[in-house]
């Protein structure tokens, strides 16, 4: 890369040898038009509109794939290019459809606009073979018609080399060529995952979004906001009209760089939903009454007041939400912490990473991902175990497959033979909850073959003697055996691992067992084994499941933290917060999740307020949770629609969703993004910040509502690791805690120079099993998950009919051998039963699933949590969702 | 016309054939020329163990088939007819011969008949331009043709 000057259009450009004529072009403000370029993509001069004249050159050269020289003289307007753009224009225009006056993608097509800019006559010119084709209507959330096609090929480079999906090629050549899933026989035959990259990159009309609402673009607001659904974080444009979203647009930034999956794109339909709550109710006589919100808001003091006076302080608990803004949750647990005086303050993340919080900030120092999503585009070796990554974290799914692209290995650990399974070097189906057993033998491995790195340990980490012992009396073929997979892959594992820069992904494969926390240290003793921490391209990654479960916790709604991880228990920080909040906080650490349903149950919860939350959905041993709920004297449900949990509140707050707010979400790479207001609340609904405030104010009158910028301000006051964060500086790309000022740009990733505690401490871990194991009653064990177009307790994602068409009910896998024992076949309906209970399923016979195993995903009411284990992990209380011993009757 | 490969030839394919391939860099085009010399076709079943066993995109195979005449998702028929669409057949009138040469065999271009005796394949410039308009049939050029010629030139083939 060198400087050198170059001229367009007789200006005179500095630019680097690097780049491209369109993109030095691009730099100093010449667009020079284009079809078929994508910044992301290497260029495929398939197009020919980006012609431009070099002098002393005869031929023209396309500007997407001539790199600048020194001294070039460049002309992007000269005749011969103004002729031979137009001609290759018009020859598009000839073949297509006349109809933009009624085309979906008007005022929002490139050929319309290149016509109008260059001036071309929409007559044709050329009056010649006009291609014709059925429109392909078979994927739910969009179609192709090739009429519109122009073939520049982005969809199908952007399916292929972006997406890593390859669902879309082209079909025949010449005049008959067009753009279609394998064999043009519909999206049900193919790959497609519905992520809509294509819909978003077609320059014309020919993937258009099957949209349900007509509008024009001309009259819609663009607001760029965060992603409601998975911890990624991805950034786009929410396009409404007249209150109403119409579309979703991806934006090329950190941390997704254009690309989306079908939830993001495609599953906004629940904001406007017609069912979305849009007056506050109260229950009475078992049925809900609509009331105003100062009604709501008198009988919430009333009663909270109450049991707090007659009961004590910890008879109430509040239930934040992973949904909800960093500003919300902080407002929760302030609330709940100022005003009830409690530390009975708890989310959903007890349910997915509490053994990440636990393990990694007893041995690193904090519980999130140390590096960043960008950096796994160039890890040299991917470790995925207990993440379905490409149907849970999608875009983090196609950045691994990228990496592979530029010649990654990948290392895969799971029950499944998830899809990531089939681009994997290595494959090592492991029993359910068997984890701890494959890393102690692969660390065997390292050890043995001495691929540990020694001075990293020396350094950096304490207590590997003690640790160490426990790994040189592993048996790796005893091991094997307990994870149900061969020596020979976990060897393979361990080199590959050890001898490259590499980085763990997990998720909630790892942390939802009994021994969860032990599990998360094992995944620490094995990185910092081999120094695979502390720098760039590698790390311990915990993928966050919600949009904004990182934030929560770093907020503080959390029984034992305040925001920021600052313990209770620590007196100089009850001393920061006394003296801000004007209180006194309590020392002790208040009920976890669990601890707080049990206390429902057994009578010492009188009153739970529940912020955008799902317990009924989500928890475990539903039969008990919902047996607990309604032994609860009082409880307040706020959300956005009536959710199998409202049914039971006493009093249903209606919420506003994202797309109606101002804040922040914190994704999994601890990005703090901001999240932007792009249409009014619906009905008569409030933003969650908004309703805690009101709220205050009945406790103390002299209150004053602040705004989400302001609330973030107080939080950045008093919180280490979010001081340097304001809306300004957030305000183009969110900064990764910790922002250690307002000057510190983030941490990209953590521990370059020493681990949060100081030193990496390796914990002596012995496998120890599931609590619950097949048995002639129960042989099958389940272990559940999520499946790519829904999301968790699917409140969101159950609003949009496309999802609902194709996922509707609750199913389970199951091996082809287990079903035949069982003369099960597709679509039969079972029972699968445990010793909390029972539920229904459809069949879905599958190769990808070992014989001993069966999956079921948890999104569904009534479904999956019916049977699962509600035993606690010792030390972070997170239930063991992840295995459960069950039996299988048709019905 | 469907030739329906079994499941066990499907597997000696993959054994037989696509295994020999499999430390070619680029393998797609020699296999799918196996396989249509094998079947005379590449259905869509050999595509997908193609596709399986090479990890390649069913998209990107299903592109390359059906590029290249010279694959076909279905066996070509007993013979091959083709009418020459080159310049000088063009400019001599290929095209309304060739629509007639459809209506006769009652098919269109690209397809095979029913009894399976003849394909109409689309044919460009065989060289013989002298003898335009020309029809080809097998390895067998038929020049100077008219419409009245073709129930004979058929008629040959037909046994």
């Amino acid at each position: 890369m060198t400087n050198i000057k170059i001229k367009i259009n007789n200006q005179t450009i500095e630019t680097d040898s690097s780049k491209t004529i369109l993109q030095a072009a691009k730099d100093n403000g010449i667009i020079i038009p284009t079809f078929c370029n994508d910044d992301r993509l290497d260029p495929e001069a398939s197009c020919r509109v980006c012609v431009v004249e070099i002098e002393g050159q005869k031929k023209l050269q396309t500007s997407c794939s001539t790199k600048v020289q020194d001294g070039m003289s460049i002309s992007t307007n000269s005749d011969k290019v103004k002729k031979s753009r137009n001609e290759v224009i018009e020859l598009m225009w000839s073949s297509h459809p006349n109809d933009c006056v009624v085309c979906d993608a008007n005022e929002d097509c490139k050929l319309q606009d290149y016509m109008y800019q260059f001036d071309i006559k929409s007559e044709n010119k050329y009056d010649g073979f006009k291609r014709t084709f059925e429109t392909d209507k078979s994927n739910r959330f969009f179609y192709i018609e090739p009429d519109k096609c122009i073939l520049c090929g982005k969809c199908v480079r952007i399916c292929s080399e972006l997406q890593g999906v390859e669902a879309l090629g082209f079909n025949q050549r010449g005049h008959e060529s067009f753009i279609s899933f394998a064999y043009d026989k519909g999206m049900d035959f193919s790959n497609c995952v519905s992520c809509g990259n294509c819909v978003s990159n077609c320059p014309t009309g020919a993937l258009m979004e099957k949209s349900k609402t007509k509008f024009r673009m001309h009259k819609t607001t663009k607001t760029r906001t965060t992603c409601p659904y998975c911890g990624v974080g991805c950034q786009f444009d929410i396009v409404s009209q007249d209150n109403k979203i119409v579309k979703i647009e991806p934006l090329n930034k950190l941390p997704n760089e254009g690309l989306l999956c079908v939830k993001g794109k495609f599953a906004y339909k629940y904001v406007n939903h017609k069912d979305r709550l849009t007056t506050p109710l109260i229950k009475e006589n078992g049925a809900f009454r609509e009331a105003s919100w100062e009604e709501a808001y008198t009988l919430i003091h009333k009663k909270l007041t109450h049991y707090h006076n007659e009961f004590g302080k910890n008879s109430i608990a509040g239930l934040a939400s992973a949904k909800c803004t960093n500003e919300e949750n902080y407002l929760f647990q302030k609330f709940i912490r100022k005003y009830l005086l409690t530390n009975n303050v708890d989310h959903c993340a007890r349910l997915c990473h509490a053994s990440t919080v636990s393990g990694l900030a007893t041995t690193l120092g904090s519980g999130a991902m140390t590096n960043s999503i960008a950096e796994v585009k160039n890890n040299e070796v991917i470790f995925v175990t207990g993440t379905n990554t490409t149907e849970t974290h999608p875009v983090i799914g196609s950045f691994m497959r990228q990496a592979k692209k530029n010649g990654a290995k990948i290392i895969v650990a799971e029950p499944r033979k998830i899809d990531l399974a089939y681009d994997a070097d290595v494959f090592i189906q492991i029993e359910p909850g068997t984890n701890v057993a494959l890393f102690n033998a692969m660390m065997k491995v390292i050890y043995d073959e001495e691929l540990y790195d020694q001075s990293f340990i020396e350094k950096r980490t304490e207590n590997f003697e003690a640790f160490i012992k426990v790994i040189k009396d592993v048996d790796i073929n005893e091991n094997a055996e307990i994870c149900g997979c061969n020596v020979k892959d976990i060897q393979e594992a361990a080199r590959l691992y050890a001898t490259h820069t590499s980085g763990i992904y997990y998720a909630m494969g790892v942390t939802q067992h009994s021994n969860g926390t032990n599990h998360v240290k094992s995944i620490a003793n094995l990185a910092l084994m081999t120094g695979n921490v502390g720098k760039k391209n590698a790390g311990i990654n915990p993928l966050r499941g919600q949009n904004n479960v990182q934030g929560a916790c770093d907020m503080g709604a959390l029984p034992n933290n305040l925001p920021g991880y600052q313990k209770v228990y620590d007196e100089t920080v009850r001393a920061k917060f006394e003296k801000a909040w004007d209180v006194p906080i309590d020392k002790n650490v208040g009920l976890q999740l669990p601890l707080i349903v049990n206390g429902a149950f057994s009578g010492t919860i009188k009153a739970m307020y529940i912020m955008g939350e799902n317990p009924i959905v989500s928890d475990p041993d539903i039969t008990h949770v919902k047996e607990a709920f309604n032994k609860v004297d009082f409880l307040v449900v706020q959300d956005i629609f009536m959710t199998e949990t409202a049914m039971f509140a006493d009093v249903i707050l209606p919420a506003s969703t994202y797309a109606e707010k101002d804040g922040t979400f914190t994704n999994t790479e601890r990005r703090v993004q901001r999240v932007r207001k792009a249409i009014e609340p619906i009905g008569n609904s409030k933003p969650d910040g908004v309703i805690i405030q009101e709220l205050m104010q009945k406790f103390d009158p002299n209150y004053t509502i602040k705004t989400a910028k302001e609330i973030m301000d107080e939080i950045a006051e008093l919180t280490p690791i979010y001081q340097g964060i304001d809306y300004d500086r957030i305000d183009e790309t969110g900064l990764q805690w910790p922002v250690k000022d307002k000057q510190h740009m983030g941490t990209e990733f953590l521990y370059p120079e020493e681990f949060g505690r100081g030193k990496g401490y390796f914990t002596p871990i012995n496998y120890k099993g599931a609590a619950e194991k097949p048995d002639a009653e129960y042989p099958f064990i389940l272990t559940t998950g999520r499946i790519l177009y829904h999301f968790h307790t699917i409140t969101m994602t159950g609003k949009n009919e496309e999802i609902m068409e194709m996922y509707p009910e609750n199913f389970i896998e199951i091996n082809p051998i287990s079903a035949k024992k069982l003369n099960l076949k597709q679509d039969d309906y079972v029972v699968v039963s445990s010793r909390r209970g029972d539920t229904t399923a459809k069949v879905h016979v599958s190769k990808d699933i070992g014989e001993k195993v069966i999956f079921m995903p948890f999104h569904f009411a009534d479904g999956a949590n019916m049977v699962t284990n509600t035993v606690l992990d010792e030390v972070c209380k997170i239930p063991e969702l992840k295995v459960c011993a069950v039996a299988i009757a048709k019905v | 016309m469907k030739e329906h490969i079994s499941k066990q030839d499907l597997h000696l394919f993959e054994e037989n054939i696509l295994t020999k391939y499999r430390k070619n860099d680029s393998p797609l085009m020699q296999v799918l020329q196996e396989s249509q010399n094998l079947y005379g076709c590449v259905p869509i079943e050999v595509q997908e163990v193609i596709g399986k066993h090479f990890r390649i995109s069913p998209a990107k195979i299903n592109g390359v088939v059906s590029f290249y005449s010279m694959f076909t998702l279905e066996p070509n028929g007993k013979n091959t007819v083709g009418v020459c669409l080159g310049t000088a057949c063009y400019v001599k009138g290929g095209e309304r011969l060739l629509d007639r040469v459809s209506e006769r065999l009652e098919i269109n271009l690209g397809e095979t008949t029913k009894d399976g005796m003849f394909t109409l394949a689309p044919t460009r410039c065989v060289g013989a331009c002298s003898s335009a308009p020309v029809i080809m049939v097998n390895d067998n050029i038929h020049g100077k043709v008219t419409s009245d010629d073709i129930p004979n030139i058929i008629e040959q083939y037909n046994k």
